[in-house]
């Protein structure tokens, strides 16, 4: 299906969709939101994309196969939840937590973070292999 | 206790590095084989810690006990933990030499990392709702490996498959919000304290009739066994042998451990309804079976049959009969797999599964005729093989406890797996070749898969020549369970942050 409005609206909106997952995953610290809802976000972007110009043109965007993100997302899972071993004020999955300071900003970062920026990448990485599989199906 | 996590983050880290060296099947193939033989060794050395301590716990992130969520290893939680990770080493190697390279290039081995990490964590963890996505880690990684490759019968087989399991997740779902609402915990010790001390409410009782209802189709008892003939003889035999292994077993094992958590002092009414299900599962399978004339399909009959002895085992409830069941757990994961890695090997040499196409193995290939044997004798349970032991406790824990008719079935449907294995036998190895076979193949055949289905076929002869050694420690596992309290201390005063 090829209509103009809906490639102009998934240009325009792909951008804004990115950094809204961006937003949203990081809400998800304190507030409802988090890593899957983000990653969500960020893999429909590229669906929409994918869905008015087709795949090809959306693969040409990805910065890797939607397998390395998957990979990396566990990656960082893993890490987070052994830091608390490596830090050595607690076990396994236990959170470590850090805060920064610069320019008046006070910045409380932590492991759980970390856990979800590798949620966010497993869920974006798998949303976009999925459809863009089935997507490629029926052409 | 970091050590409880480690069959859980080893595969982890496997599924990482193999994500890794996806385009290079060598060292994907070193890296399974490598992950398999670290998950033997931290699950040896767990079993060696547990002469120390009775029970290992742990807790993760160091949340104390009914608030997060604690991972335990008894003995029955190793044994099995250490029976997957040795079976799943010959099958790693067998799918190297049989599986296609798409199939392998698809992420195979991936997956099988995905399914044992599930089945660890299934194993180890104490807390319901983490054991529900341990069960949904495993569909994962099962239902893709059903249907990798795509074949048209793979995806008829995965529908239903698909279709039966997520019903049973919804219901185990739906039976922990149940609990939750009644209990207001999710920690498996902390509930059967709570049921314990409070007593049951109607509720409750459902809840529990729900999470049976849930296992029982995982495990595919009588009578919502239907998907597992239907789906498990479509993937690759490998793929079937480890399904038959562990998806099955982990249903069973949950059972056990809840039946003797949250179930064991309803007994009057559990008993009767696990007996049935039993009796009746032991029937249909062996029945169906009977009736099968492909390979897969009777062996795939089988495991539900076979579901049934170890279903009669927790019925029994006692030392014996526990002892007994866990032990035909085991025996069950070795031979099957032996069973199928012969089929495969049949296969391979025949052209076919199906018995009217096949004949005169002994004549060309003596050694896969001993390979298919002594499995079959062990499923059948002739002695000294580890089914004759695992069926003899099982009688011997009916007689008993006084349990006549459904040990009578128990031994009738063993005659009649002795039946299927000498149709087998008779069909496939001893009859003259049939003159519409397809001509053997002379293929040249990876050594990989004669070793692997040699090495599986060796452990399973093992593991009956030595049940006097190590049926200690099925014992101990069944004296473990017949005592709930045990699991219930050793989680619940064991709240120290696992820094301590």
């Amino acid at each position: 299906m090829e209509t103009e409005i809906l490639k102009i609206a998934a240009k325009h909106l792909k951008p804004f969709l990115l950094i809204l997952s961006l937003f949203v995953f990081y809400r998800g610290h304190n507030e409802p939101g988090g890593g899957f809802i983000g990653g969500l976000m960020a893999g429909m972007a590229l669906v929409l994309y994918a869905g008015a110009f087709g795949v090809e043109e959306a693969k040409k965007l990805r910065l890797a196969k939607p397998l390395f993100f998957i990979g990396l997302g566990f990656g960082l899972a893993l890490i987070s939840s052994l830091l608390g071993l490596l830090v050595g004020q607690g076990g396994f999955m236990t959170a470590v937590w850090n805060q920064w300071q610069f320019a008046g900003f006070s910045l409380k970062l932590g492991s759980p973070l970390l856990f979800d920026l590798g949620v966010y990448f497993v869920v974006a990485g798998m949303l976009v292999k999925v459809i863009f599989s089935v997507m490629e199906e029926d052409v | 206790m970091m050590i409880l996590f480690l069959p859980i983050l080893i595969p982890l880290l496997t599924i990482i590095l193999l994500l890794i060296v996806r385009k290079k099947l060598a060292y994907q193939h070193i890296l399974s084989v490598l992950s398999v033989v670290a998950q033997l060794i931290v699950a040896l050395s767990i079993f060696n810690k547990l002469g120390e301590s009775t029970i290992l716990v742990a807790q993760a992130g160091g949340w104390p006990a009914p608030f997060g969520i604690s991972f335990l290893a008894d003995y029955t939680a190793t044994i099995l933990l250490i029976a997957v990770a040795l079976l799943a080493l010959p099958i790693v190697i067998y799918s190297i030499g049989f599986i296609d390279k798409v199939r392998q290039q698809g992420g195979l081995f991936v997956l099988y990392q995905g399914l044992i990490l599930g089945v660890n964590g299934a194993f180890l963890t104490a807390d319901i709702f983490n054991l529900y996505v341990w069960f949904e880690v495993m569909l994962i990684s099962s239902f893709v490996l059903i249907t990798l490759g795509a074949a048209k019968q793979q995806l008829r087989g995965s529908v239903k498959y698909l279709v039966m399991n997520l019903l049973g997740s919804s219901l185990f779902v739906a039976a922990i919000g149940l609990t939750y609402s009644q209990l207001g915990t999710l920690n498996m010790a902390d509930i059967a304290d709570k049921i314990m001390k409070q007593g049951s409410t109607p509720l409750l009782n459902s809840a529990i009739m729900l999470f049976f209802i849930a296992f029982g189709i995982k495990a595919a008892v009588f009578p919502f066994f239907f998907w597992l003939p239907a789906s498990y003889p479509t993937p690759p035999i490998a793929i079937t042998a480890f399904f038959g292994a562990t998806l099955t077993k982990v249903g069973v094992y949950v059972m056990l451990r809840f039946y003797s958590l949250f179930a064991n002092m309803d007994e009057a009414f559990w008993q009767p309804i696990i007996f049935i299900v039993a009796g009746l599962t032991m029937l249909f399978g062996v029945l169906m079976a009977a009736s099968s004339y492909d390979i897969r399909k009777i062996l795939s009959f089988h495991i539900i049959s076979q579901i049934g002895y170890m279903l009669m085992g927790i019925g029994l409830f006692s030392l014996i009969g526990l002892a007994g069941a866990l032990f035909f757990i085991v025996h069950n994961m070795f031979s099957k797999t032996a069973a199928f890695m012969a089929a495969g090997l049949i296969k391979r040499f025949k052209g076919s599964y199906d018995l009217n196409m096949l004949g005169g193995l002994y004549k060309s290939k003596p050694i896969l005729a001993f390979l298919f044997l002594i499995p079959a004798l062990s499923l059948a349970g002739i002695p000294p093989t580890s089914g004759f032991f695992g069926k003899l406790f099982l009688v011997m824990g009916g007689f008993q406890s006084g349990e006549w008719l459904i040990t009578i079935v128990a031994i009738v449907v063993s005659i009649l797996t002795l039946f299927s294995m000498i149709k087998i036998w008779n069909e496939a190895v001893w009859k003259p070749a049939e003159e519409k076979a397809v001509e053997p193949s002379n293929q040249k055949l990876n050594p990989l898969i004669i070793a692997a289905s040699f090495a599986m076929t060796v452990f399973t002869l093992f593991l009956g020549l030595t049940v006097f050694w190590t049926f200690d420690s099925f014992t101990e596992a069944a004296a473990q369970l017949l005592n709930p309290q045990l699991y219930i201390d050793a989680v619940l005063n064991n709240n120290r942050p696992a820094l301590n």
